[in-house]
């Protein structure tokens, strides 16, 4: 009987391997969970949780039955805290973070994993950024180790000065920005893309406020209104951009307002019939009309999970699926293969648009579109306010292509 | 160029006198109990909050009158249940409670009404223009901002250097033992005030809420502001920080109009630097863009000639 049992335990210690759960392919997610910009981060981590869970998870998983694990890592959008998390997910083992907001702290991000992929051989990360559009992340300052499924600022620039030079009856504009690395590259490259394409276009206003200090932007749209501006263009997020927008509003200012980020998390709502048909921006994503099946169907799975949230950032969703790709072809989640395998890769994502990471400099080649503020023909709307994106203009991949001054040095093993 | 100007006047005009109503409670507190309240800031984004959720169910007018009231009942509890408690180990303890208290409501107000901007809006009687100069609207609701805080100042003021209970709390201030020992409960007054004070913070956010957005960072975008105005006015004195108040807000609103900077100066005093010189940043720099450090400039330039502050007697 003794032995009977002996066996019994040795056969379920050599069973077990198989029937125990894999361990999980973790994925860092390192974004503001908590602070002013805390609303952006929290909307990209749920809604790249729900992705893994609705893709991978519940479809047994990736690599043979391997669970994928998001870890949060609140870096507050702050730099500093950016290198305190950094060492927590070095210490936590974590070979692939996921990082979006504030190409500062991308910045960071980028210089940091470089210098420990350098210096840890074997032991590298990934930096997987869905957002930071700071064009020096894939030219002067581009690494191995930095994939940016986002197009830059002044691949959006191009297109939106494009736009904004087919209004013909334009004849000024007001350049207003956050003082940062990005707000700076707006600035610029408004100035010289109009310059290029409407020199009549005048400039009467160029202007930078602190980031996030900001109270009360009526004394700026006070600006904007003596300037005579015929339109407003602007690189703010979060609440610089509610704010900034609801004092044009509401100064009674009935001018076009440029953007990048003027939409969801509660952005939609708060502008509400004020902001119809006047505010537009330039984004990687057509919220409407959604032209396949599979984009509704997830959109719909989405809301019916999270009620009060909504798709804002598709991009996170393009990334995590062709980082699983890039696993499943390498059969493996060393960052060094998995790298190998996402440049030049060609995806069609789930709105069925063709995507191509450009190995040259680690650039996601995307279509982009210029949509605007409106409740007409909204099928996915924002924040339950009935408001939404409606596309006016799109662009293929290939004509958002910019030539890239990167020179990439590549890791040898 | 004058459009600017008054407008420029009206918007520090706007922004000193919502200050104000933040700096009062503040400032009032201070007086009373000698410590600085950290999550005065807080309080007003509670009333911003609070008011956002009930003029969801009765309207605008209903979240002006109960917000501050929840606020300030939420404020007599936290003097009462914990800062009273705290006052024993000294005034460390105290400062040291309102930094974490502060925290808390953060992260609370971030549970309960999640981390996204809030569709607040001001009601739609005040959906009008008030007048309009050179194209440029000054909208009703502003006129409104203004009204309410003058009448804030103008009652507080009144019960304070002119009702019995205003006799009563300033005596509380200097001489809180003969109060006491005249028959008055001083701790009561002291829950009082700073009931009253986190009310006004509360009427604060609940006016301010439509204009500058609710959203779970306008407690810390105001926070710092309303001590440097409580310093500068001078600490526990009601009349500074109404000036200090306008100090700031004017100041900060003519900078940003203002379109002079360091290339302006410089060519003024005939000197030119180099696009490639090191700190180039520094000769570009101009005044739109360090408006919003004007107000710590302000404070340091106070600190250093009138360390009391403007309005202050306090000599310790």
């Amino acid at each position: 009987m003794k032995t009977l049992i002996a066996a019994g335990v040795t056969a379920l210690a050599l069973l077990s391997p198989s029937t125990q759960a894999q361990e999980p392919v973790r994925l860092g997610f390192m974004d503001p969970l908590s602070g002013t910009f805390a609303s952006v981060g929290t909307s990209g981590y749920t809604l790249l949780q729900f992705a893994v869970d609705y893709f991978y998870n519940s479809k047994g998983g990736i690599l043979g039955g391997r669970m994928i694990e998001i870890v949060p890592l609140d870096n507050k959008q702050s730099p500093t805290e950016t290198q305190l998390q950094f060492r927590r997910a070095v210490s936590e083992e974590l070979r692939f973070i996921i990082q979006g907001n504030s190409s500062a702290v991308a910045n960071t991000l980028n210089q940091t994993i470089t210098r420990h992929n350098r210096r840890n051989e074997g032991q590298e990360i990934l930096q997987i950024n869905y957002a930071a559009v700071d064009p020096i992340l894939t030219n002067e300052e581009c690494s191995f180790w930095h994939f940016r499924f986002d197009a830059h600022a002044i691949m959006k620039l191009e297109i939106l000065t494009d736009f904004i030079a087919m209004n013909e009856e334009l004849e000024s504009v007001y350049i207003i920005g956050q003082d940062y690395s990005f707000g700076q590259v707006v600035a610029d490259n408004t100035i010289r893309l109009l310059g290029e394409k409407r020199p009549d276009i005048e400039i009467v206003g160029n202007e930078f406020h602190p980031i996030g200090q900001v109270k009360d932007f009526t004394p700026y749209v006070t600006k904007i209104a003596s300037s005579g501006a015929g339109a407003v263009i602007t690189g703010n997020f979060g609440a610089d951009m509610v704010s900034l927008a609801r004092s044009i509003i509401d100064s009674g200012l009935d001018i076009p307002i440029y953007t990048f980020y003027a939409a969801y998390d509660g952005i939609t709502a708060t502008l509400g019939a004020d902001g119809k048909d006047r505010i537009r921006l330039i984004h990687t994503d057509r919220a409407n009309p959604v032209l396949s099946e599979a984009r509704s169907e997830f959109n719909r799975a989405y809301k019916a999970a999270h009620p009060n949230f909504d798709v804002t950032q598709s991009r996170l969703v393009n990334a995590l699926m062709m980082l699983v790709q890039a696993m499943e072809q390498a059969q493996s989640d060393d960052p060094y293969e998995v790298a190998l395998q996402l440049e030049d890769m060609r995806f069609t994502n789930l709105g069925g648009e063709e995507l191509w990471m450009r190995g040259e400099d680690h650039q996601l080649i995307q279509p982009l579109f210029i949509s605007k503020h409106t409740d007409e023909g909204i099928e996915f709307d924002a924040d339950n306010s009935g408001f939404g994106l409606f596309t006016e203009y799109a662009v293929s991949g290939a004509d958002t292509a910019l030539e890239t001054s990167c020179r990439m040095r590549r890791p040898r093993r | 160029m004058s459009e600017v100007f008054i407008f420029a006047t009206l918007n520090g005009l706007v922004t000193g006198l919502l200050l104000f109503m933040l700096a009062s409670g503040l400032t009032l507190i201070f007086s009373m109990m000698g410590v600085l309240n950290f999550a005065h800031a807080s309080f007003y984004m509670l009333g911003a909050y609070f008011a956002y959720t009930i003029s969801g169910v009765i309207g605008f007018w209903g979240g002006l009158l109960f917000a501050p009231l929840i606020v300030g009942a939420i404020g007599a509890i936290v003097e009462r249940y914990g800062l009273r408690r705290v006052h024993a180990s000294g005034h460390v303890a105290e400062l040291v409670f309102t930094f974490g208290l502060a925290f808390l409501i953060e992260e609370l107000v971030q549970f309960f009404w999640g981390r996204d901007t809030k569709n607040y809006q001001s009601p739609e009687i005040f959906d009008f223009a008030l007048f309009s100069l050179f194209g440029q609207e000054f909208s009703a609701y502003r006129g409104f901002m203004i009204f309410i805080a003058i009448a804030i100042f103008a009652g507080l003021y009144v019960v304070l250097t002119r009702s019995r209970v205003g006799i009563i709390i300033q005596a509380a201030i200097s001489h809180p033992n003969t109060v006491a020992n005249l028959g008055h409960n001083v701790p009561f007054i002291f829950m009082c005030v700073f009931g009253t004070g986190t009310a006004l913070a509360g009427i604060a956010g609940v006016i301010a809420g439509p204009v500058l957005t609710t959203f779970p960072g306008m407690a810390t975008v105001l926070g710092s502001i309303v001590f440097i105005i409580v310093v500068i006015g001078g600490l526990g004195s009601l009349p500074g920080a109404l000036i200090a108040s306008l100090l700031v807000g004017l100041l900060q609103s003519y900078a940003i109009a203002s379109d002079v900077g360091m290339p302006e100066l410089l060519t003024l005093l005939g000197i030119s630097f180099d696009r490639n010189h090191p700190l180039n940043d520094l000769w570009t720099l101009n005044l739109p863009q360090i408006a919003p450090v004007l107000p710590y400039l302000l404070l340091v330039l106070v600190l250093i000639f009138k360390p009391t502050g403007l309005m202050g007697n306090r000599e310790e």
